[in-house]
């Protein structure tokens, strides 16, 4: 946490970061002065794909452990971000590139490509692929839904999955 | 997790010297004429050398034997490999009826066939095999294998029955008055030590979570060493008639002086292993030699000083590892670990062979209220330890063992080996020796039978938290999968924080001083290729080992590629043999994770791979790019020629280029075990033009190409990629480059070839860049 890293970030930023994502204000700074460290180029924006502390935050937001004790306290209005659904969300997202709210075969296929090592052949991997949606295809279009994935995931420990202590 | 093997290594290897005991001990270390525990099976009486009918019985000379027979001569090692053997047969013929062992750990089954043949022992009036003595235990034996629970769990376990076991013996009416504190202390600290072998195969069998799997792992291999160390600290002073308070704070300094003693003589002797091992690259066949003989000269110097062995040769072993597994060859490496599994399997089926001879056949002292309390006791201060533990560092850790968890830590608690010897080892000097010994054998037989047998449809019950890998759809293995690879990445961004400040700091200095001298060749770190090339080696190994489970057996599905996406498929049928063939498949061939805690990233920097990082991003971009319809990619392998940087030059325009590069220097570095290491495969259904793969040879040879048709169109392009290739890059290449165009082309006729695994091995000439060692420049 260096003088540099509360410079940058004014008061208010951080309110609304707080609010926005849960996160304590000591865990922002400190993630403030990754985020600035990461970001070689000194322009604000991790490279590539531009991505700027906001959208950094809420990334990480996602992977907060989900906290029991949230549910005392005044149930928030909108979802928080790192609630269950909001993590499913998250890891549809990571299949489903063209933003078209439904996996395909072809990107089911990519990133099972992608997790698999060589000695898998396109016959194996295709019906790999095909049994995939089959199980999780509920409404006959030969995609995978977000509804559909969140079915098939039911009995899965994703809040464990997908969470990461940040140390404050 | 990357714990697990390290363990299973030292602790085989230290489980090794647990068979010197007991062959030791069946022939007595201090030159006692060695009873001989002749198995049931038909014992040679020994012959007299001379003994030949002598037709003269008085000749000065004899004739020249022809026939002899000497059975003294080789006695000793061959009743021993006879033991061995007839263990080693028991261990067979539990898997042929593999139904057993299902329910019943072979530990159980190990221990019923030893008492059958001490019953038969005893029966014939053989004597046993002659006890343990101290030194004996000590010189040869060495209970396997540090921490949270480890430590302060057998302390709080030894203490608690210590004292409530002296409580009961208060009680005048259970006839145990004469002992007194320190024996019990001592007699509580023998029954304190857990035994991992049991409990681990019921838990793998269950598979649990993997977190529960390690932390029980973890705590019976550190454990034994603090029971031996407050049994040495106990021992001592359970012959002083009156204990001072300067005594307690002695003996308390001893024991750090003792645990933290041996730990420093294994790390020693690990560096100076690493050291040789530097040198030895003439002389390979001998390193297995040098591991050995390192580790237990480590354990024999600490008992020299008295201090830990145990812990010495933890440590030894955990040096040797990180270091020395960079020194010495694959063969070598093998061996070490296929022998030293092999030794520890003998020694754990000797163990409890012979736990099941020896119960018969000693001596009992019964007493009733003793030894059903130590049961209570035991079980209950356990229990206690557990809970309490858990509450205090559960607010530490990001999953904390809830309930169910810490139910299956308490009842898995099995005792075993390490309790059996200790009690033989105790001093003449305790007055109800036999008492204890009696009661040190009920307890191990009561945790071993009941809690083992029952430990399994328990957990089964109560459903403690399961691993995800026998999970019922394949959805969900993919998908969990992929969360893991997700948040290895998140935990790459995020970084470490101060609290692993004293660990950056060591792993700075570890890359700056230690790695240069201990370890030959030190390249830096990140050289991707020497990675990758072990990376590769070790994938190919994990699956040559796995001889059931054919990979290439593909699900009795006739391939269903088709040119639209959308086009209405009749459902087809999966067969749970398919699905059994899919999830082998999916298990052997995603890639792992690799460790979640990454080890040494500064406070400031992501891991230091700049080129994995371009690999990420480069794949990812180069994802979006290939899902705009009609970009097909074929199914490149190969690696980047020396001299190559991954940055590359080509003007996003030719777009297809550019994605065959990125996709060159991904596939050529997988980067760690877990990031998408492989070559992007063609996204949509249809058939896409295959090629084969023959990198390495010259631009000539394009001919080698097998699609003839698209022959021209190759050496179209790869001329024209030629101008693009850097100067000093030969010729693969530009052969490479040569199938780029196929992605072009779109609507041509499948001609599907057999897919062309770039896993096969390739002509080794000098130019594959695997071989070579690459000198090139990271840029950044």
């Amino acid at each position: 946490m260096g003088s540099r890293a509360s410079t940058l970030l004014r008061e208010e930023e951080i309110e609304e970061i707080k609010k926005e994502t849960g996160f304590s204000h000591s865990q922002i700074t400190r993630l403030y002065s990754r985020f600035t460290s990461l970001d070689k180029g000194e322009n604000g924006t991790l490279r590539e794909d531009q991505v700027n502390f906001r959208g950094f935050m809420r990334t990480l937001a996602h992977f907060r452990p989900v906290e029991d004790n949230e549910k005392n306290k005044n149930p928030p209005t909108t979802e928080p971000l790192n609630s269950r659904t909001n993590k499913l969300l998250f890891a549809f997202r990571l299949y489903d590139l063209d933003r078209d709210d439904k996996i395909s075969r072809d990107e089911l296929l990519q990133v099972l490509r992608m997790m698999v090592g060589v000695n898998i052949s396109d016959e194996q991997l295709g019906s790999i692929a095909d049994r995939t949606i089959q199980e999780a295809d509920q409404n006959g279009d030969n995609c995978i839904s977000f509804q559909e994935f969140m079915k098939v995931l039911e009995k899965v420990d994703v809040e464990q999955k997908m969470s990461i202590r940040f140390l404050h | 997790s990357v714990i697990k093997p390290i363990f299973s290594f030292f602790e085989r290897a230290a489980a090794l010297l647990i068979i010197c005991t007991f062959l030791s001990f069946l022939y007595g270390s201090r030159g006692e004429v060695p009873p001989k525990p002749t198995p049931g099976i038909t014992v040679v009486p020994p012959l007299k050398p001379n003994n030949e009918p002598q037709a003269y019985p008085d000749a000065e000379k004899s004739n020249l034997p022809v026939f002899t027979m000497d059975y003294p001569r080789i006695q000793i090692p061959f009743e021993i490999t006879l033991w061995m053997l007839l263990a080693s047969f028991a261990k067979i013929g539990f898997h042929v009826y593999h139904k057993i062992t299902v329910w019943v750990p072979e530990s159980c089954l190990l221990i019923s066939i030893g008492l059958i043949v001490g019953a038969i022992m005893h029966s014939v009036h053989e004597e046993p095999p002659a006890v343990l003595t101290s030194n004996v235990f000590f010189l040869y034996m060495l209970p396997p294998i540090v921490f949270w629970y480890a430590v302060m769990g057998t302390l709080w376990n030894s203490i608690g029955i210590g004292i409530s076991l002296f409580t009961i013996c208060q009680i005048e009416a259970f006839g145990v008055q004469d002992i007194n504190l320190q024996e019990n202390l001592l007699f509580a600290s023998i029954i304190s030590a857990v035994d991992p072998v049991a409990v681990l195969g019921v838990f793998e069998d269950v598979s649990v979570n993997e977190q529960l799997y390690i932390v029980v792992f973890g705590e019976c291999l550190f454990n034994d060493a603090v029971t031996v160390v407050l049994y040495n600290m106990f021992s001592f002073v359970a012959d002083m008639p009156v204990v001072e308070p300067v005594d307690v704070f002695l003996g308390v300094a001893r024991f750090f002086v003792v645990g933290l003693g041996g730990m420093g003589f294994g790390i020693l002797f690990g560096f100076v292993a690493a050291f040789t091992t530097r040198f030895t690259s003439k002389v390979r066949e001998i390193e297995p030699l040098f591991i050995f003989m390192f580790s237990y000269l480590a354990y024999l110097v600490s008992e020299l000083f008295a201090i830990s062995s145990i812990m010495a040769i933890v440590c030894c072993a955990l040096t040797m590892k990180y270091y020395v597994e960079e020194n010495v060859s694959q063969r070598s490496c093998t061996t070490i670990r296929h022998v030293v599994k092999m030794l520890g399997s003998i020694s754990e089926t000797l163990i409890f062979f012979f736990l099941g001879v020896v119960t018969i056949t000693t001596e009992h002292e019964w007493n009733w209220a003793y030894i059903l309390f130590t049961l209570l006791f035991a079980f209950v201060w356990r229990g206690l330890g557990i809970l309490v533990l858990t509450q205090i560092i559960n607010p530490f850790r990001t999953i904390s063992f809830n309930l169910k968890d810490q139910f299956g830590m308490a009842y898995g608690g099995l005792r075993g080996a390490i309790s059996f010897a200790l009690a033989f080892t105790l001093p003449d000097t305790i007055g109800r020796k036999q008492l204890f010994v009696t009661a040190t054998i009920v307890i191990i037989l009561f945790t071993v039978f009941l809690q083992g047998i029952s430990i399994r449809p328990l957990i089964e019950f109560i459903n403690v938290r399961r691993t995800n890998r026998n999970v019922d759809t394949i959805n969900v293995e993919i998908h969990c999968r992929l969360m893991e690879h997700t948040m290895a990445g998140i935990e790459d961004l995020c970084g470490q924080w101060s609290h692993f400040y004293w660990k950056d700091k060591f792993m700075k200095f570890n890359n700056r001083v230690l790695r240069r001298i201990l370890i030959r060749d030190n390249r830096a770190e990140s050289s991707i290729v020497a990675l990758y090339k072990k990376l590769e080696l070790q994938n190919a190994m994990e699956i040559l080992d796995t001889v059931s489970g054919d990979i290439s057996a593909a699900p009795s599905i006739v391939s269903l590629h088709e040119d639209k996406k959308e086009s209405a498929k009749p459902k087809k049928k999966f067969f749970a043999e398919d699905l059994k063939n899919m999830h082998n498949i999916l298990s052997k061939n995603m890639y792992k994770i690799r460790q979640r805690t990454v080890a040494y990233t500064s406070k400031y920097a992501l891991p230091n791979d700049s080129q994995p990082r371009e690999i990420l991003i480069r794949r990812h971009s180069s994802i979006r790019r290939s899902l705009r319809p009609g970009s097909f990619q074929s199914q490149k392998y190969f690696s980047l020629p020396a001299g190559q940087g991954l940055e590359s030059k080509f003007p996003p325009v030719r777009h297809s280029y550019a994605d065959e590069h990125e996709t060159m220097s991904e596939v050529a570095y997988p980067a760690r075990h877990s990031r998408f290491g492989q070559p992007k495969r063609s996204a949509s259904g249809a058939m896409m033009p295959l090629h084969r793969l023959d990198t390495l040879k010259e631009v000539p040879s394009v001919d080698v190409l097998n699609e003839s048709e698209k022959g021209s169109t190759s050496r179209g392009v790869s001329r024209t990629n030629s101008s693009y290739s850097d100067s000093r890059v030969p010729a693969p290449n530009d052969r490479r480059n040569a199938p780029t165009e196929a992605e072009e082309e779109q609507g041509e006729q499948p001609s599907s070839p057999p897919p062309a695994w770039a896993a096969e091995p390739r002509d080794s000439t000098p130019q594959n860049p695997l071989l070579r060692r690459p000198k090139w420049n990271p840029k950044k």
